[in-house]
């Protein structure tokens, strides 16, 4: 990986312990990269698991308590290790400051403390895995996570403690955007990607707070029966629910803002063209980040909350259309008539833009009071929030990593393999979670171990479809660690753009750049070239 | 990266605590000042979350809040009031004197904040073990026979939650003020910098504010 013959990051400095205790953005950045994929693989085997027990109505490989395990590890990982921090985390943390360009974040110290206080919330919250478990769900609705003998507080513990370093994350992030923008790098000339984690930092300072308070008073709930969410003790379990859903809602465009970030970055890219709707895409982020916060009772629709106040919700959570429905449209404008260019990260961009699109109008399903009601709790759900999660961060992390990976690595991913890959992918994400719509619909619950007969057919084809996806997914790890050792030697703009960080050598020095450089350009001013 | 701060501390006439990724201290300070007004407002969210919740329980059960919150000692609480604020003038006066390089004087006024705080927390132990001793406690622990309200315990909780959180703030608070003692010792701060003193400053004030609604709302409000 440093064969490459200028100083750059990677060969700056050597030994194990210069990059555990590392300043410099970029090495966390990677530290960050393969932690959470990691922790997808481990949250990916349990998905895995669980489609396997899912295969046949009754017991197939473990039993119900087991189940309910399977489905608790794999939701809680994959939420708190997973998708919140991978994409500030580390492609924020490598790309971001360079775009700016910057020679570090504003806090470099507090940078490496929340990586590490990441590992530490992530060892508590794996550790009952070898100890009794949890089987809340990821959500530890009360009053069962007061009651349930399982490991949970250990769970709760984790999510607790990496809620700090998302913290942390998000503010250093707002002062370095403020603070660390290099001459002639005004905010309308400011990329998307930097924008969408502008959005994403508002979002993680806003509303972890309240996630922290929450598990406080759960992980107190279980230590000294305090009661507040106890019925037994005249407390409220509903309250509960709005606690967790007012950080667990816009928490939920903490993982999907950055991933807007980086389609709006590899479209105009890939299709030769000015972004459309630079400021609409921009602005927009922050209107989805605004309307996070006010959409939180959705969940709650069955939950004995007023008519009123599913009725205010309800209309609040179809608003989040409108921003959603703005980026989408743009991004496609920027396509029209482009030189469009079908390299690893726009198939992924492309897959993102299918993808999201289904889950985002099942939410606007999901958003209609009366239709929730039959479908809250249901496959129906499950489907909608993996089409918008994997089918929209992940993917869009794949887009990210396929884009910067010559610039992180100093080399070059192969492309037909990618592409193969892709669609092993996106077949395998369809065939898994399309099916599921229509259980849902049919009224098969979620979270259940087993299911009635006539739902197996759907079930065996879901779960063939997941080991689909695990094929691409390990295809991708495997090209992806041969290129990093010997792919061939990336140049310093292997995709011709704009943004700042291909202005500098592949990989960064390790002050990004020879030079701070001066802005003088919008970073959108692509041209079709004529035939 | 060590090597990389002495690179750029070492014969270019910085600072040396201007970190190579700022152009000057005057932005640095402005950085880190804004960070931690962002930190602030984190805080004031977590506490948010304990503020609805008495919010949701006092409207729930008002007479039971009206009750309940008679055995809080007021003269205590008032004493407590005025030790935080004038720990907050002090600390006010600590942060202004390192603005002056008046580095003894600055050290004598964090030693008197350190000293208020841990007043704070006499007086507050003996509130506490009074309310142990009477089995004033949250929840499931709550055992007093003269409080009447089957809901009560709640009480005991909020108040207990909402203290200890704030308690737990003061503690911290000292340990950043006694750092900073430690470094002012050591000569590290001047008039072009002071940041960390600045700092724990925010941080302590927003210590005492959180008293300020605690205070109203626990003792004197119902």
């Amino acid at each position: 990986m440093t064969t490459s013959s200028h100083s750059n990051y990677l060969n700056h400095s050597k030994g194990l312990w210069s990059w555990l205790s590392t300043l410099d953005h970029k090495r966390i950045g990677l530290m960050y990269l393969f932690t959470t994929l990691t922790f997808f693989l481990v949250g990916g085997i349990f998905a895995l698991l669980i489609r396997l027990e899912l295969f046949t109505p009754g017991q197939t490989i473990m039993d119900p308590n087991t189940y309910n395990r399977m489905f608790t590890y794999h939701g809680a990982i994959m939420v708190f290790l997973v998708i919140i921090p991978a994409i500030p985390g580390a492609l924020g943390n490598f790309i971001m400051p360079i775009m700016l360009g910057a020679k570090d974040v504003a806090f470099p110290r507090l940078n490496l403390a929340s990586y590490w206080i990441y590992v530490a919330g992530a060892v508590f919250a794996t550790s009952a895995l070898f100890l009794k478990g949890a089987d809340t769900g990821w959500t530890f609705y009360t009053p069962y996570s007061i009651r349930t003998n399982s490991t949970v507080i250990l769970v709760l513990t984790g999510a607790f403690i990496a809620g700090f370093s998302s913290i942390l994350t998000g503010l250093n992030f707002i002062v370095t955007i403020h603070k660390l923008r290099a001459p002639g790098q005004s905010w309308s000339r400011l990329p998307l990607f930097v924008w969408a984690l502008y959005a994403t930092s508002i979002v993680q300072v806003l509303a972890t707070p309240v996630l922290a308070i929450t598990l406080l008073l759960l992980m107190m709930e279980r230590l000294l029966g305090i009661g507040i969410f106890d019925p037994k003790l005249g407390g409220d379990p509903v309250l509960f629910q709005h606690f967790f859903w007012f950080y667990s809602h816009p928490a939920v465009y903490i993982m999907a803002l950055p991933g807007f970030g980086i389609i709006s970055e590899v479209i105009p890219v890939f299709s030769r063209k000015p972004i459309f709707g630079y400021k609409a895409i921009a602005y927009s982020s922050f209107g989805i980040a605004l309307i996070a916060f006010i959409v939180w009772g959705h969940h709650m629709y069955v939950s004995g909350q007023s008519e009123l106040a599913n009725f205010v919700f309800s209309l609040l959570t179809m608003a989040v259309a409108v921003p959603t429905g703005i980026k989408v449209f743009s991004w496609v404008a920027t396509m029209y008539r482009g030189q469009v260019r079908f390299e690893a990260p726009m198939l992924y961009a492309l897959g993102f833009l299918e993808l999201f699109t289904v889950g985002g109008l099942t939410g606007v399903f999901l958003a209609t009071l009366a239709v929730d009601v039959h479908l809250t709790a249901t496959y129906f759900v499950v489907a909608h929030f993996h089409y918008v999660m994997v089918g929209g961060t992940i993917m869009a992390l794949l887009a990210g990593l396929h884009y910067w990976f010559p610039k992180m690595s100093g080399r070059m991913y192969p492309e037909k393999p990618a592409a193969i890959a892709f669609w092993f992918i996106l077949v395998g994400f369809n065939v898994t979670f399309f099916p599921q719509f229509i259980l849902g619909a049919q009224g098969m619950p979620r979270r259940y171990w087993g299911y009635l007969p006539e739902f197996t057919l759907l079930n065996q084809i879901s779960t063939f479809g997941s080991w689909l996806l695990a094929v691409g997914f390990v295809y991708i790890a495997i090209y992806l660690w041969k290129a990093m050792r010997n792919g061939p030697v990336a140049t310093a703009n292997p995709w011709s753009g704009l943004t700042l960080e291909w202005q500098t050598s592949s990989p960064p020095p390790h002050d990004n750049f020879a030079n701070t450089p001066v802005v003088t350009q919008w970073p959108y001013e692509y041209r079709v070239e004529k035939a | 990266m060590s090597n990389s701060h002495a690179d750029n501390s070492h014969g270019h006439g910085h600072h040396p605590a201007l970190a190579h990724h700022f152009n000057n201290m005057e932005d640095q300070f402005e950085a880190a000042k804004f960070g931690m007004w962002l930190f602030l407002v984190t805080e004031v969210l977590m506490f948010g979350g304990l503020f609805i919740g008495y919010i949701v329980f006092r409207g729930l059960y008002p007479e039971m809040f009206a009750e309940a919150h008679k055995v809080l000692s007021v003269p205590m609480g008032a004493l407590n009031t005025i030790v935080l604020i004038t720990s907050s003038l002090t600390m006010l006066l600590g942060v202004t004197s390192a603005q002056r390089g008046e580095r003894t004087k600055s050290v004598r006024f964090l030693w008197v904040t350190i000293l208020l705080a841990a007043c704070f927390l006499v007086v507050k132990y003996f509130e506490y073990s009074h309310k142990f001793h009477e089995g004033l406690l949250p929840g499931a622990l709550f055992h007093n026979e003269h409080i009447t309200h089957p809901k009560a315990p709640l009480f005991f909780s909020l108040y207990f939650m909402m203290t200890g959180l704030h308690g737990f703030h003061v503690v911290v608070g000292m340990c950043l003020i006694f750092w900073i003692i430690r470094r002012s010792k050591r000569n590290e701060f001047s008039p072009e910098f002071y940041t960390p003193v600045e700092l724990v400053g925010f941080y302590w004030h927003f210590v005492d504010l959180v008293w300020i609604y605690l205070f109203p709302l626990m003792y004197l409000v119902p």
